[in-house]
């Protein structure tokens, strides 16, 4: 089925860490016969193909869906979460974007709030928390009225969609110098504000999301936007300037 | 032995409404004294859980991932049917009933397909009120679009990630549930047994991904929402994740199998580009909206650019087969239509396996800004895959294993034949026929999880004194142990294969001899290879690490284990249907390569009982009445 197709060699620099409590380590490695079809993943997988065959550990890395919406793959590659390029996740960023030869650094996300588990892998349940703190609409199953019967404005739906398309990758913390959920719980909050179905308990949820965020350990914004540079869904940073605003009302409501 | 699914009788429009009110309740104040254990939350999974929580029960939920919101689910994208007829088309409850036997082959059971077309509103009116963000028109009026198999425009979508956005959705009620904690979340857990005790199901045994410990937990009740097998075929739009471990252990402790060889291969999908490829990406159906398939006419043109292929020297293979339906056929007859293509020697692209799907005379008609509006994120992802600009020269396109239909037998009520054993969404057998119809997997899983489980598991606790087994039990001690033998086994092979290289092999066999096309041959060469093969594995995979730490090895080498198992069950099953029927195509049972159903023989759900590893299952039969839609010959024409 494949055609015959140039290789391309990559050295890796990859971040090494046994458990929580290791102080984890770089180690490099060699990425033969790569085509400019693999993924990055991909890449990752042929690697792990020597290294179990030569008997060393293969890395450990989150990932799933492979088509950029599970949000589980969560590398910083060169430095960027999902490796810079716009609107793309690791699982969905190709090989061709590389030159043949290079040299590529490959990190865990980096926060206070994300321990690393082992070596690529974090804890990101810090964001599960956020949401449980109330990024929803307590409504129950059943007994809601018909769907055409709350109209939504073509122009508020497409704005909450907007917010909605975050995958929960934690990109937007990994790329900010605070290690900030400013856009991922901003994304939450004025998904919810500008439909008719989540105005009733705004004040509520902003109020709530924060301080969640705080407890959390996430950092705060100082305006840097890495987190809109970093987002693979182009979720922009409007949404927290948002959310500094419903949660300003809210001290009045 | 002649199964009964239980299904209730009379007046098909009345079935559930009557069947709701007969079943026996759980006083309120009672609810809390009663645990359920959820496996998997995706739409399925995490609907019933937080609908059971909200009802009371205590619940105990569980995913492989590092969050709920990760299930599969949230891959599909573009919509969820519903019998609104918002747009006065036409539609309706029946229509809907009508158009999904009719495209599952007449191979699903009639009350349960009604159900599931009677509560599709509902899903539509709770996910709105969820706040999730379906497409509106100018006035705020929910928005529709056309998916093959039906001549209505009866999906709802939010834009080209529908199925994010209503797993989203179950995943905020979940959350809501969590945080009141009605609901226990387990992450990074995958089930690796179901505990049985005097015949009842009583719990599971999970493995901690991340420290590798058994741990087993006690419930009066099972829910299964696992998702489907089509990872058999290595190569499928399914996530790296999926497996059929959870229904395969619980097969294994005796719930039946159903209809395995239903499995359904997605007519668009980005052909493969190379054999280190790990998985194939789906382009929604809801591209033929637009899209017209076609191959050059002359096998002199595949060299040519599309773009240089003049109008007449195109074959639009689908419009001229099918007239009626043209490029909304449904997705079995699309996936064997592009196959003949191919085969005929007219596909396009490295290996000649691939059509076109050319958007051009659609951005004539309304323009490139509207198609960018309706598909834009799928433009952008096929371009980050293959370097093309779909807008600018037609997509490559070729279909891949997406969904089984088949999966563990339940009845009515959606348990299986294991009592306190209930299975939902992908992972039973029971709506889908032979063939599902685009749109109707998400219905499926907020369907079964938030508008029939609540109902129906109330009514087998009402008969059932709660907390009867703990954790305490012996079967407990004894299903982990038999777990920890089993990941020890995995270690001590100690041999040279990598488990992908297994896993490339069996999906190797599969996809060429159990796919799109199987007959007897082929299936039998299977059958004689996979216990090959399967020993050879237990013989010479190579595990490395240990199983007290994260280890994605060992993982993927339990998965593969168990689809070696299932592989068999599954080309047994293709074996012995001797006709075809939707995703089912037995090249001998055909008539000018239009499937060839046997009503006579086979108009029953094949249900098999697990008898030991390679030994042969036991066959039972669920007669399939159609009293309500009369079986025909089904035309697209």
């Amino acid at each position: 089925m494949s055609e015959h197709h140039k290789t391309m060699t990559f050295t890796l620099i990859v971040w090494r860490q046994k458990g929580p409590n290791d102080p984890g380590k770089f180690e490099t490695y060699t990425a033969n016969n790569i085509t400019e079809h693999h993924s990055f993943l991909e890449m990752l997988d042929c690697v792990n193909e020597d290294l179990i065959k030569s008997g060393r550990e293969p890395i450990v890395f989150d990932h799933d869906c492979r088509e950029g919406i599970c949000g589980m793959c969560s590398q910083v590659i060169n430095g960027m979460p999902h490796g810079g390029e716009k609107r793309t996740t690791v699982c969905q960023l190709h090989m061709r974007t590389f030159k043949d030869g290079d040299t590529i650094y490959v990190e865990p996300w980096r926060a206070r709030a994300f321990p690393v588990i082992k070596d690529l892998v974090v804890d990101r349940s810090a964001l599960d928390k956020v949401v449980q703190a109330g990024a929803y609409i307590s409504c129950h199953t059943g007994g809601v009225p018909d769907g055409n019967a709350i109209l939504v404005p073509k122009g508020a739906a497409d704005e909450a969609m907007d917010a909605a398309e975050c995958i929960g990758c934690g990109a937007c913390v990994a790329g900010c110098p605070n290690g900030a959920a400013m856009l991922f719980t901003g994304a939450k909050v004025s998904q919810y504000a500008v439909i008719p179905q989540g105005r009733a308990e705004a004040s509520r949820r902003v109020k709530s999301l924060v301080t969640a965020m705080q407890e959390c350990n996430f950092g705060n914004c100082s305006n840097h936007y890495e987190c809109q540079a970093s987002c693979p869904k182009g979720i922009d940073v409007k949404f927290i300037a948002r959310m500094n605003r419903e949660f300003i009302k809210a001290q009045f409501a | 032995m002649i199964l009964d699914g239980k299904c209730p009788t009379g007046p098909i429009q009345q079935t559930w409404d009557k069947h709701r009110f007969d079943l026996k309740l759980v006083n309120p104040s009672n609810k809390r004294k009663y645990n359920i254990i959820v496996v998997g939350t995706g739409l399925a999974g995490g609907a019933a859980a937080a609908s059971l929580g909200e009802l009371g029960y205590n619940v105990q939920a569980f995913c492989y991932q590092d969050s709920p919101r990760r299930a599969h689910s949230i891959a599909a994208q573009g919509g969820i049917n519903a019998a609104k007829n918002y747009p006065n088309d036409g539609d309706s409850i029946y229509r809907l009933f009508y158009d999904t036997i009719k495209g599952g082959d007449f191979r699903a059971r009639e009350a349960d397909v009604w159900r599931l077309a009677q509560v599709s509103n509902n899903i539509i009116d709770q996910c709105v009120a969820q706040g999730v963000p379906f497409a509106r028109d100018y006035a705020g009026y929910l928005d529709n679009r056309s998916f093959g198999g039906a001549q209505v425009s009866r999906t709802f979508y939010a834009r080209g990630q529908t199925g994010q956005q209503l797993l989203l959705g179950a995943y905020s009620a979940l959350s809501r549930q969590i945080k009141l904690g009605t609901v226990k979340m387990y992450e990074r857990r995958e089930m690796l047994d179901l505990v049985v005790v005097d015949g009842v199901a009583r719990g599971i045994t999970v493995r901690n991904l991340i420290t590798g410990k058994l741990e087993s937990y006690a419930a009066d009740a099972v829910c299964l929402a696992t998702g489907g097998y089509v990872n058999v075929f290595y190569l499928s739009t399914n996530a790296m994740g999926c497996s059929v471990t959870a229904i395969w252990k619980a097969h294994r402790k005796g719930a039946y199998l159903a209809n395995p060889c239903y499995t359904q291969i997605h007519p668009t999908c980005i052909p493969q580009a190379g054999e280190y490829q790990s998985k194939l990406t789906l382009m929604s159906e809801s591209l033929r909206n637009d899209g017209r398939c076609w191959v050059p006419k002359n096998k002199a043109d595949l060299n040519k650019h599309p773009n240089d292929i003049p109008e007449e020297d195109r074959d639009y293979y689908l419009e001229r087969k099918y007239p009626s339906f043209g490029n909304l056929a449904p997705r079995d007859i699309a996936s064997r239509a592009a196959k003949e293509q191919c085969d005929d020697g007219r596909g396009v692209g490295p290996g000649g396996r691939g059509v076109y799907l050319d958007f051009a005379s659609a951005i004539k008609r309304v323009g490139e800004d509207t198609i960018r509006e309706r598909y834009g994120n799928l433009f952008e992802m096929y371009e980050k895959i293959t370097a093309e600009d779909g807008y600018k020269r037609p997509m490559r396109m070729y279909p891949a294993p997406h969904y089984s239909m088949g999966g563990l037998w339940v009845d009515y009520n959606l348990m299986s034949n294991i009592p306190g054993l209930f299975v939902l969404g992908e992972a039973n057998f029971s709506v889908h026929g032979a063939n599902r119809l685009g749109a109707s997997a998400l219905m499926q899983g907020l369907a079964d999880g938030y508008f029939v489980i609540p109902y129906t598991i109330g009514g087998y606790l009402a008969g059932v004194k709660p907390g009867q087994v703990t954790s305490e039990h012996p079967e407990f001690r004894k299903s982990e142990e038999d777990v920890k033998n089993s990941v020890n086994r995995l270690f001590d092979i100690k041999g040279k294969k990598t488990v992908f290289e297994f896993m490339r092999e069996l999906g190797g066999l599969m996809w060429e001899n159990c796919g799109m096309a199987r007959s007897k041959e082929s299936l039998e060469i299977n059958l004689k290879r996979i216990p090959e093969l399967r020993e050879e594995f237990w013989k010479n995979v190579k595990v490395s690490g240990t199983g007290s730490e994260l280890n994605q090895q060992l993982e993927n080498a339990g998965r593969t284990a168990d689809f070696f198992e299932f592989a068999e069950l599954l080309c047994r099953d293709a074996h012995h249907r001797n006709e075809s029927c939707g995703g089912h195509f037995r090249v001998e049972y055909q008539d000018a390569g239009e499937a060839q159903r046997d009503d006579v023989n086979f108009a029953y759900a094949a249900a098999w009982e697990f008898k030991g590893t390679g030994k042969e299952p036991e066959l039972h039969k669920e007669p399939l009445k159609f009293e309500n839609v009369h079986l025909a010959v089904r035309s697209y024409k």
